[in-house]
Protein backbone atom coordinates (compact mmCIF):
# COMPACT_ATOMS: atom_id res chain seq x y z
CA UNK A 1 0.00 0.00 0.00
CA UNK A 2 1.28 3.42 -1.24
CA UNK A 3 2.34 5.43 1.95
CA UNK A 4 -0.25 8.29 1.39
CA UNK A 5 -3.46 6.14 1.04
CA UNK A 6 -2.05 4.93 4.69
CA UNK A 7 -2.39 9.15 5.62
CA UNK A 8 -5.77 8.71 4.52
CA UNK A 9 -7.56 6.07 6.05
CA UNK A 10 -5.90 7.44 9.51
CA UNK A 11 -7.12 10.78 8.52
CA UNK A 12 -10.78 8.96 7.99
CA UNK A 13 -10.98 7.27 11.09
CA UNK A 14 -9.91 10.60 13.07
CA UNK A 15 -13.06 12.12 11.85
CA UNK A 16 -15.12 9.64 12.76
CA UNK A 17 -13.60 9.40 16.19
CA UNK A 18 -13.82 13.12 16.41
CA UNK A 19 -17.42 12.79 14.84
CA UNK A 20 -18.58 10.36 17.81
CA UNK A 21 -16.86 12.32 20.67
CA UNK A 22 -18.76 15.55 19.38
CA UNK A 23 -21.88 13.09 19.53
CA UNK A 24 -21.64 11.84 22.69
CA UNK A 25 -20.31 15.14 24.49
CA UNK A 26 -23.35 17.01 23.39
CA UNK A 27 -26.20 14.40 23.59
CA UNK A 28 -24.89 13.16 26.54
CA UNK A 29 -25.34 9.52 24.94
CA UNK A 30 -23.15 6.08 25.78
CA UNK A 31 -20.23 5.78 23.01
CA UNK A 32 -21.90 2.53 22.26
CA UNK A 33 -24.73 3.70 21.18
CA UNK A 34 -23.03 6.04 18.55
CA UNK A 35 -23.29 3.69 15.30
CA UNK A 36 -23.01 4.60 11.53
CA UNK A 37 -26.91 3.75 11.29
CA UNK A 38 -28.05 5.71 14.76
CA UNK A 39 -30.17 8.92 13.70
CA UNK A 40 -29.83 11.52 16.35
CA UNK A 41 -33.34 12.47 16.35
CA UNK A 42 -34.81 8.32 16.72
CA UNK A 43 -31.86 6.58 18.12
CA UNK A 44 -30.19 9.45 20.32
CA UNK A 45 -32.94 11.72 21.50
CA UNK A 46 -31.88 14.94 19.79
CA UNK A 47 -34.13 17.19 19.47
CA UNK A 48 -34.55 20.07 16.50
CA UNK A 49 -31.85 22.43 18.69
CA UNK A 50 -29.63 19.20 19.59
CA UNK A 51 -29.24 19.11 16.20
CA UNK A 52 -28.25 22.86 14.83
CA UNK A 53 -26.05 22.40 17.84
CA UNK A 54 -24.48 19.64 16.79
CA UNK A 55 -24.16 20.76 13.14
CA UNK A 56 -22.31 23.96 14.36
CA UNK A 57 -19.89 21.58 16.38
CA UNK A 58 -19.03 19.97 13.44
CA UNK A 59 -18.15 23.13 11.14
CA UNK A 60 -16.22 24.25 14.30
CA UNK A 61 -14.29 21.16 14.99
CA UNK A 62 -13.47 21.03 11.06
CA UNK A 63 -13.56 24.45 9.69
CA UNK A 64 -16.27 23.83 7.67
CA UNK A 65 -19.27 25.31 6.15
CA UNK A 66 -22.16 23.48 6.69
CA UNK A 67 -25.53 25.34 4.51
CA UNK A 68 -29.02 24.17 5.99
CA UNK A 69 -30.36 22.94 2.84
CA UNK A 70 -27.23 20.18 3.46
CA UNK A 71 -27.23 19.89 6.93
CA UNK A 72 -31.13 18.73 6.75
CA UNK A 73 -29.58 15.51 5.06
CA UNK A 74 -27.59 14.73 7.98
CA UNK A 75 -29.75 12.84 10.10
CA UNK A 76 -27.43 9.93 10.80
CA UNK A 77 -23.78 9.32 12.36
CA UNK A 78 -22.56 7.86 9.10
CA UNK A 79 -23.98 10.41 7.11
CA UNK A 80 -22.53 13.03 9.14
CA UNK A 81 -18.99 11.51 8.76
CA UNK A 82 -19.24 10.90 5.21
CA UNK A 83 -20.26 14.70 4.61
CA UNK A 84 -17.15 15.82 6.72
CA UNK A 85 -14.89 13.61 5.19
CA UNK A 86 -16.14 14.47 1.86
CA UNK A 87 -16.00 18.18 2.69
CA UNK A 88 -12.05 17.39 3.85
CA UNK A 89 -10.88 15.98 0.34
CA UNK B 1 -68.83 36.14 42.87
CA UNK B 2 -66.53 34.48 45.94
CA UNK B 3 -63.17 34.47 45.95
CA UNK B 4 -61.38 30.88 46.78
CA UNK B 5 -59.75 30.62 49.80
CA UNK B 6 -55.75 29.81 48.99
CA UNK B 7 -53.32 28.04 51.22
CA UNK B 8 -49.82 26.68 51.15
CA UNK B 9 -49.62 22.61 50.97
CA UNK B 10 -45.88 22.63 49.73
CA UNK B 11 -42.37 24.10 50.13
CA UNK B 12 -38.86 23.81 48.61
CA UNK B 13 -35.61 25.76 49.11
CA UNK B 14 -32.26 25.76 47.76
CA UNK B 15 -30.47 28.44 49.11
CA UNK B 16 -26.78 29.53 50.06
CA UNK B 17 -27.47 28.34 54.30
CA UNK B 18 -29.18 24.75 53.12
CA UNK B 19 -30.24 23.06 50.29
CA UNK B 20 -33.45 22.11 51.23
CA UNK B 21 -36.23 23.02 53.56
CA UNK B 22 -35.18 21.39 56.71
CA UNK B 23 -31.54 22.27 56.20
CA UNK B 24 -32.63 25.98 55.25
CA UNK B 25 -35.17 26.95 58.53
CA UNK B 26 -32.71 24.72 60.69
CA UNK B 27 -29.65 27.70 59.38
CA UNK B 28 -32.34 30.58 60.02
CA UNK B 29 -33.07 29.72 63.34
CA UNK B 30 -29.40 28.84 64.56
CA UNK B 31 -28.60 32.43 62.63
CA UNK B 32 -25.85 30.84 60.21
CA UNK B 33 -24.03 33.23 57.35
CA UNK B 34 -24.05 32.13 53.83
CA UNK B 35 -21.17 34.87 52.95
CA UNK B 36 -17.69 33.20 51.67
CA UNK B 37 -15.55 33.95 48.57
CA UNK B 38 -16.86 33.48 45.17
CA UNK B 39 -15.50 30.23 43.62
CA UNK B 40 -17.43 30.74 40.91
CA UNK B 41 -14.81 33.13 38.74
CA UNK B 42 -11.47 34.43 39.50
CA UNK B 43 -12.05 38.05 41.76
CA UNK B 44 -9.03 39.41 42.02
CA UNK B 45 -10.23 42.67 39.67
CA UNK B 46 -13.33 42.89 41.00
CA UNK B 47 -14.17 45.43 43.97
CA UNK B 48 -16.52 43.04 45.57
CA UNK B 49 -14.97 38.88 45.95
CA UNK B 50 -17.19 37.29 47.72
CA UNK B 51 -21.13 36.51 47.89
CA UNK B 52 -23.74 33.72 49.19
CA UNK B 53 -23.47 31.08 46.95
CA UNK B 54 -24.72 27.92 47.13
CA UNK B 55 -22.68 25.30 48.87
CA UNK B 56 -22.13 21.33 47.82
CA UNK B 57 -24.80 21.74 44.74
CA UNK B 58 -23.92 19.53 42.26
CA UNK B 59 -26.59 19.54 39.37
CA UNK B 60 -25.48 16.23 38.54
CA UNK B 61 -27.00 14.76 41.62
CA UNK B 62 -30.30 16.07 39.93
CA UNK B 63 -29.75 16.11 36.28
CA UNK B 64 -28.61 14.13 33.87
CA UNK B 65 -25.64 15.53 31.69
CA UNK B 66 -27.35 16.67 28.45
CA UNK B 67 -29.82 18.39 30.87
CA UNK B 68 -27.58 20.19 32.76
CA UNK B 69 -25.75 21.44 29.36
CA UNK B 70 -29.61 22.82 28.19
CA UNK B 71 -30.26 24.44 31.84
CA UNK B 72 -28.86 27.71 32.90
CA UNK B 73 -28.71 26.99 36.87
CA UNK B 74 -31.31 29.69 37.59
CA UNK B 75 -33.73 27.26 35.70
CA UNK B 76 -31.90 24.50 36.95
CA UNK B 77 -32.62 26.29 40.90
CA UNK B 78 -36.43 26.55 40.10
CA UNK B 79 -36.79 22.91 38.81
CA UNK B 80 -34.64 21.18 41.90
CA UNK B 81 -36.98 23.83 44.65
CA UNK B 82 -40.17 22.94 42.86
CA UNK B 83 -39.50 19.47 42.72
CA UNK B 84 -39.15 19.23 46.39
CA UNK B 85 -42.19 21.66 46.76
CA UNK B 86 -44.38 19.10 44.78
CA UNK B 87 -43.17 15.98 46.43
CA UNK B 88 -43.64 17.66 50.17
CA UNK B 89 -47.31 18.63 49.04
CA UNK B 90 -48.01 14.92 48.18
CA UNK B 91 -50.02 15.44 45.53
CA UNK B 92 -50.66 12.40 43.16
CA UNK B 93 -49.53 13.60 40.09
CA UNK B 94 -51.00 10.30 38.45
CA UNK B 95 -54.33 12.07 39.31
CA UNK B 96 -54.17 15.42 39.75
CA UNK B 97 -56.64 16.93 36.44
CA UNK B 98 -52.80 18.67 35.04
CA UNK B 99 -54.86 21.07 33.12
CA UNK B 100 -55.70 22.62 36.44
CA UNK B 101 -52.56 23.09 37.86
CA UNK B 102 -50.02 26.23 36.45
CA UNK B 103 -46.19 27.34 37.01
CA UNK B 104 -45.88 30.80 38.05
CA UNK B 105 -42.45 32.16 38.37
CA UNK B 106 -40.21 34.79 39.81
CA UNK B 107 -37.42 35.64 38.34
CA UNK B 108 -35.23 39.09 38.46
CA UNK B 109 -32.75 38.81 35.69
CA UNK B 110 -33.03 34.74 34.42
CA UNK B 111 -30.31 33.36 32.67
CA UNK B 112 -27.29 35.71 33.24
CA UNK B 113 -23.98 33.50 32.92
CA UNK B 114 -25.74 31.70 30.17
CA UNK B 115 -26.54 35.69 27.95
CA UNK B 116 -22.89 36.13 29.25
CA UNK B 117 -20.87 33.44 28.12
CA UNK B 118 -22.40 33.40 24.94
CA UNK B 119 -21.96 37.19 24.37
CA UNK B 120 -18.14 36.62 25.35
CA UNK B 121 -17.97 34.00 22.99
CA UNK B 122 -19.01 36.14 20.22
CA UNK B 123 -16.75 39.09 21.07
CA UNK B 124 -13.80 36.95 21.50
CA UNK B 125 -14.67 35.29 17.95
CA UNK B 126 -14.27 37.07 14.19
CA UNK B 127 -17.57 38.60 13.88
CA UNK B 128 -19.22 35.54 12.83
CA UNK B 129 -22.24 35.52 14.82
CA UNK B 130 -22.31 31.30 15.60
CA UNK B 131 -24.39 31.68 18.81
CA UNK B 132 -25.75 28.39 20.63
CA UNK B 133 -28.94 27.14 19.42
CA UNK B 134 -29.82 27.07 23.19
CA UNK B 135 -28.58 30.42 24.17
CA UNK B 136 -32.04 32.10 23.59
CA UNK B 137 -34.61 29.33 25.25
CA UNK B 138 -31.69 28.76 28.34
CA UNK B 139 -31.52 32.59 29.01
CA UNK B 140 -35.00 33.73 28.79
CA UNK B 141 -36.80 34.83 32.39
CA UNK B 142 -39.50 32.68 31.67
CA UNK B 143 -37.77 29.14 30.45
CA UNK B 144 -37.88 28.00 34.20
CA UNK B 145 -41.33 27.82 34.92
CA UNK B 146 -41.60 26.38 31.19
CA UNK B 147 -39.11 23.38 32.08
CA UNK B 148 -41.21 22.59 35.46
CA UNK B 149 -44.00 22.18 33.43
CA UNK B 150 -42.93 20.27 30.63
CA UNK B 151 -41.39 18.16 33.73
CA UNK B 152 -44.55 17.50 35.69
CA UNK B 153 -46.84 17.72 32.90
CA UNK B 154 -48.63 20.99 34.37
CA UNK B 155 -50.53 22.19 31.53
CA UNK B 156 -52.24 25.24 33.39
CA UNK B 157 -51.10 28.98 33.43
CA UNK B 158 -47.63 29.41 33.05
CA UNK B 159 -45.80 32.52 33.06
CA UNK B 160 -42.47 34.06 34.97
CA UNK B 161 -42.45 37.73 36.68
CA UNK B 162 -40.36 40.13 36.33
CA UNK B 163 -39.98 43.18 38.74
CA UNK B 164 -36.48 42.84 40.09
CA UNK B 165 -36.08 41.27 43.70
CA UNK B 166 -40.08 41.85 43.96
CA UNK B 167 -40.43 39.04 41.45
CA UNK B 168 -41.21 35.93 43.92
CA UNK B 169 -43.91 38.36 45.26
CA UNK B 170 -45.43 39.30 42.18
CA UNK B 171 -45.26 35.44 41.06
CA UNK B 172 -47.10 34.37 44.74
CA UNK B 173 -49.57 37.39 44.02
CA UNK B 174 -50.51 36.23 40.70
CA UNK B 175 -50.85 32.83 41.81
CA UNK B 176 -52.76 33.66 44.55
CA UNK B 177 -55.76 35.16 42.17
CA UNK B 178 -55.58 32.99 39.68
CA UNK B 179 -56.40 30.49 42.37
CA UNK B 180 -58.83 32.73 44.49
CA UNK B 181 -60.55 33.33 40.82
CA UNK B 182 -61.04 29.67 40.02
CA UNK B 183 -58.93 29.23 37.27
CA UNK B 184 -56.64 26.78 38.97
CA UNK B 185 -56.60 24.80 41.61
CA UNK B 186 -53.09 24.62 42.00
CA UNK B 187 -50.11 26.96 40.81
CA UNK B 188 -46.84 26.33 41.59
CA UNK B 189 -44.91 29.43 42.44
CA UNK B 190 -41.74 31.03 44.18
CA UNK B 191 -39.01 32.37 42.34
CA UNK B 192 -34.66 31.55 40.90
CA UNK B 193 -31.98 33.38 40.59
CA UNK B 194 -27.92 32.66 39.48
CA UNK B 195 -26.65 36.17 39.14
CA UNK B 196 -23.54 34.96 40.98
CA UNK B 197 -21.55 35.81 37.68
CA UNK B 198 -18.90 38.08 36.06
CA UNK B 199 -21.69 40.07 34.55
CA UNK B 200 -24.05 40.54 37.71
CA UNK B 201 -20.88 41.18 40.39
CA UNK B 202 -19.22 43.94 38.09
CA UNK B 203 -23.27 44.95 36.91
CA UNK B 204 -23.84 45.40 40.76
CA UNK B 205 -20.96 46.49 41.84
CA UNK B 206 -20.83 49.78 39.18
CA UNK B 207 -24.24 50.36 40.60
CA UNK B 208 -22.93 51.00 44.25
CA UNK B 209 -25.47 48.42 45.01
CA UNK B 210 -22.86 45.84 46.69
CA UNK B 211 -20.79 45.61 49.97
CA UNK B 212 -17.42 45.42 49.44
CA UNK B 213 -16.36 44.15 52.47
CA UNK B 214 -14.43 41.67 51.03
CA UNK B 215 -12.32 41.10 54.78
CA UNK B 216 -15.77 39.92 56.85
CA UNK B 217 -17.53 38.00 54.19
CA UNK B 218 -19.32 36.11 57.03
CA UNK B 219 -20.79 39.33 58.45
CA UNK B 220 -20.54 41.58 55.78
CA UNK B 221 -24.94 41.06 55.35
CA UNK B 222 -25.72 43.40 58.25
CA UNK B 223 -29.31 45.08 57.78
CA UNK B 224 -30.17 47.87 60.14
CA UNK B 225 -26.57 48.18 61.45
CA UNK B 226 -24.98 51.71 61.11
CA UNK B 227 -22.22 50.21 59.74
CA UNK B 228 -23.92 48.30 56.32
CA UNK B 229 -22.67 48.98 53.36
CA UNK B 230 -24.91 47.69 50.46
CA UNK B 231 -26.77 43.89 50.15
CA UNK B 232 -24.59 40.97 49.71
CA UNK B 233 -25.95 38.93 46.44
CA UNK B 234 -27.29 35.35 47.11
CA UNK B 235 -29.01 32.97 44.72
CA UNK B 236 -30.80 29.83 45.08
CA UNK B 237 -34.35 29.02 44.82
CA UNK B 238 -37.30 28.82 46.82
CA UNK B 239 -40.98 26.94 46.02
CA UNK B 240 -44.33 27.13 47.50
CA UNK B 241 -47.34 25.06 46.32
CA UNK B 242 -50.50 27.50 46.55
CA UNK B 243 -53.76 25.03 46.34
CA UNK B 244 -57.48 25.97 46.71
CA UNK B 245 -58.77 25.34 49.85
CA UNK B 246 -60.95 22.94 49.39
CA UNK B 247 -59.05 20.90 46.74
CA UNK B 248 -56.94 20.95 49.45
CA UNK B 249 -58.90 19.97 51.88
CA UNK B 250 -60.38 17.05 49.74
CA UNK B 251 -57.18 15.55 49.46
CA UNK B 252 -56.47 15.41 52.84
CA UNK B 253 -53.36 17.56 52.18
CA UNK B 254 -50.82 19.10 55.07
CA UNK B 255 -51.69 22.82 55.20
CA UNK B 256 -48.93 25.18 56.35
CA UNK B 257 -50.80 28.49 56.47
CA UNK B 258 -53.18 30.68 54.36
CA UNK B 259 -52.57 33.09 52.28
CA UNK B 260 -54.58 36.23 52.71
CA UNK B 261 -53.89 38.45 50.50
CA UNK B 262 -50.79 40.41 48.24
CA UNK B 263 -50.70 44.04 47.84
CA UNK B 264 -48.10 46.05 44.74
CA UNK B 265 -47.40 49.61 44.60
CA UNK B 266 -44.55 51.79 42.62
CA UNK B 267 -42.00 54.01 43.99
CA UNK B 268 -42.74 56.31 40.36
CA UNK B 269 -39.44 57.78 41.90
CA UNK B 270 -36.09 56.50 41.04
CA UNK B 271 -34.95 53.61 38.75
CA UNK B 272 -32.57 52.12 41.68
CA UNK B 273 -32.52 54.79 44.91
CA UNK B 274 -35.59 54.18 47.24
CA UNK B 275 -38.06 56.63 47.86
CA UNK B 276 -36.74 58.55 51.70
CA UNK B 277 -40.23 58.80 53.27
CA UNK B 278 -41.11 55.50 51.64
CA UNK B 279 -44.26 56.62 50.03
CA UNK B 280 -44.64 53.48 47.69
CA UNK B 281 -43.57 50.95 50.25
CA UNK B 282 -46.44 52.55 52.59
CA UNK B 283 -48.47 52.08 50.19
CA UNK B 284 -47.64 48.48 49.36
CA UNK B 285 -48.03 47.00 52.99
CA UNK B 286 -51.86 49.49 53.24
CA UNK B 287 -52.89 47.76 49.98
CA UNK B 288 -51.86 44.30 51.55
CA UNK B 289 -53.60 44.67 54.82
CA UNK B 290 -56.61 45.96 52.44
CA UNK B 291 -56.40 42.81 50.24
CA UNK B 292 -56.28 40.40 53.15
CA UNK B 293 -59.05 42.66 55.02
CA UNK B 294 -56.81 42.92 58.17
CA UNK B 295 -55.84 45.03 60.25
CA UNK B 296 -52.27 46.59 61.00
CA UNK B 297 -52.73 45.62 64.97
CA UNK B 298 -53.11 41.82 63.72
CA UNK B 299 -49.52 41.64 62.12
CA UNK B 300 -47.31 39.60 64.75
CA UNK B 301 -44.10 39.46 62.67
CA UNK B 302 -43.16 41.24 59.19
CA UNK B 303 -40.20 39.51 57.11
CA UNK B 304 -38.49 42.81 55.76
CA UNK B 305 -36.80 43.68 52.24
CA UNK B 306 -33.76 44.77 54.20
CA UNK B 307 -30.94 44.07 52.08
CA UNK B 308 -28.50 46.19 54.01
CA UNK B 309 -28.60 49.09 51.66
CA UNK B 310 -27.68 52.43 53.72
CA UNK B 311 -30.72 53.89 52.49
CA UNK B 312 -33.22 51.29 51.90
CA UNK B 313 -33.59 49.72 55.28
CA UNK B 314 -34.20 53.36 57.29
CA UNK B 315 -37.24 53.81 54.63
CA UNK B 316 -38.72 50.03 54.65
CA UNK B 317 -38.92 50.69 59.05
CA UNK B 318 -39.87 54.89 58.77
CA UNK B 319 -42.49 53.06 56.23
CA UNK B 320 -44.02 49.88 58.58
CA UNK B 321 -43.76 52.94 61.61
CA UNK B 322 -46.25 54.92 59.78
CA UNK B 323 -48.47 51.96 58.64
CA UNK B 324 -48.50 50.63 61.99
CA UNK B 325 -47.94 52.92 64.65
CA UNK B 326 -47.89 52.24 67.88
CA UNK B 327 -48.37 48.45 66.57
CA UNK B 328 -44.97 48.39 64.74
CA UNK B 329 -43.42 48.47 68.53
CA UNK B 330 -45.10 44.96 69.36
CA UNK B 331 -44.14 43.55 65.96
CA UNK B 332 -41.25 41.05 65.22
CA UNK B 333 -39.13 42.28 62.98
CA UNK B 334 -36.46 40.69 60.85
CA UNK B 335 -34.20 40.18 57.81
CA UNK B 336 -33.31 37.21 56.58
CA UNK B 337 -31.16 38.66 54.17
CA UNK B 338 -28.53 39.13 56.96
CA UNK B 339 -27.99 34.80 56.60
CA UNK B 340 -28.62 34.04 53.51
CA UNK B 341 -27.56 37.36 51.15
CA UNK B 342 -30.05 39.19 48.51
CA UNK B 343 -31.32 36.12 46.18
CA UNK B 344 -33.26 39.11 43.89
CA UNK B 345 -36.05 37.44 42.17
CA UNK B 346 -35.73 34.68 44.50
CA UNK B 347 -35.55 36.75 47.51
CA UNK B 348 -39.65 36.86 48.14
CA UNK B 349 -39.58 33.17 47.86
CA UNK B 350 -37.53 32.22 50.10
CA UNK B 351 -38.30 34.76 52.69
CA UNK B 352 -42.49 33.93 52.48
CA UNK B 353 -41.23 30.42 53.19
CA UNK B 354 -38.82 31.84 56.10
CA UNK B 355 -42.18 33.90 57.18
CA UNK B 356 -44.67 30.79 56.78
CA UNK B 357 -42.63 28.40 58.81
CA UNK B 358 -42.02 30.81 62.05
CA UNK B 359 -46.29 30.51 62.17
CA UNK B 360 -45.27 26.75 62.48
CA UNK B 361 -42.40 26.96 64.74
CA UNK B 362 -43.52 29.66 66.85
CA UNK B 363 -39.84 31.22 66.01
CA UNK B 364 -38.64 34.48 64.19
CA UNK B 365 -35.52 33.93 63.01
CA UNK B 366 -32.60 36.70 63.87
CA UNK B 367 -31.62 39.52 61.97
CA UNK B 368 -27.74 38.86 62.49
CA UNK B 369 -24.41 40.45 62.36
CA UNK B 370 -25.66 43.23 63.80
CA UNK B 371 -23.39 45.48 66.39
CA UNK B 372 -23.75 48.69 66.00
CA UNK B 373 -27.06 50.92 66.74
CA UNK B 374 -28.41 53.16 63.62
CA UNK B 375 -29.51 56.47 65.22
CA UNK B 376 -31.59 56.68 62.19
CA UNK B 377 -33.66 53.96 63.36
CA UNK B 378 -36.49 53.88 66.31
CA UNK B 379 -34.49 52.12 68.96
CA UNK B 380 -38.36 50.76 70.30
CA UNK B 381 -38.67 48.79 67.27
CA UNK B 382 -38.12 44.80 67.75
CA UNK B 383 -35.17 44.22 64.89
CA UNK B 384 -34.79 40.60 66.34
CA UNK B 385 -31.13 41.15 66.35
CA UNK B 386 -29.07 38.40 66.39
CA UNK B 387 -30.62 35.61 67.93
CA UNK B 388 -34.04 34.02 67.12
CA UNK B 389 -36.83 34.58 68.93
CA UNK B 390 -39.57 32.20 70.27
CA UNK B 391 -43.39 34.12 69.17
CA UNK B 392 -46.61 32.57 68.42
CA UNK B 393 -46.86 34.34 64.79
CA UNK B 394 -50.30 34.00 63.85
CA UNK B 395 -49.86 36.92 60.82
CA UNK B 396 -47.09 37.33 58.71
CA UNK B 397 -46.12 39.91 56.61
CA UNK B 398 -43.30 39.51 53.80
CA UNK B 399 -42.11 42.50 51.56
CA UNK B 400 -40.19 42.57 48.58
CA UNK B 401 -38.80 45.52 46.80
CA UNK B 402 -37.47 46.24 43.04
CA UNK B 403 -35.46 48.44 41.32
CA UNK B 404 -37.69 50.20 38.83
CA UNK B 405 -39.40 51.07 42.13
CA UNK B 406 -41.69 47.94 42.19
CA UNK B 407 -43.28 46.88 45.26
CA UNK B 408 -44.95 43.66 46.44
CA UNK B 409 -46.00 42.67 49.43
CA UNK B 410 -47.78 39.62 51.01
CA UNK B 411 -49.80 38.03 54.22
CA UNK B 412 -49.86 34.76 55.68
CA UNK B 413 -52.25 33.77 58.10
CA UNK B 414 -51.44 30.53 60.68
CA UNK B 415 -53.88 27.89 59.42
CA UNK B 416 -56.01 26.45 62.00
CA UNK B 417 -57.75 23.36 61.47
Amino acid sequence: MPPNQNLNKSIMSDIASRVKAIIVDKLGVDENEVVNEASFTNDLGADSLDTVELIMEFEKEFDIQIPDDQAENIATVGQAISYIEDAKK
Amino acid sequence: MELKRVVVTGLGALTPIGNNIEEYWDALVAGKSGGAPITYFDTEKFKTKFACELKNFDPLDFFDRKEVRRLDRFAQYAIVASDEAIKDSGINLDTVDKYRVGVIWGAGIGGLETFQNEVINFATGDGTPRFNPFFIPKMIADIAPGNISIRHGFMGANYTTVSACASAANAMIDALNNIRLGHSDIIVSGGSEAAVTMAGMGGFNAMHALSTQNDNPETASRPFDATRDGFVLGEGSGALILEEYEHAKARGAKIYAEVLGGGLSSDAYHMTAPHPEGNGVVAVMENCLRNAEMKPEDVDAINTHGTSTPLGDVAELKAISKVFGEHAKTININSTKSMTGHLLGAAGAIEAISAILSMKHGIVPPTINHEHKDENIDPELNLTLNKAQKRDVKVVMSNTFGFGGHNACVLFKKYDE
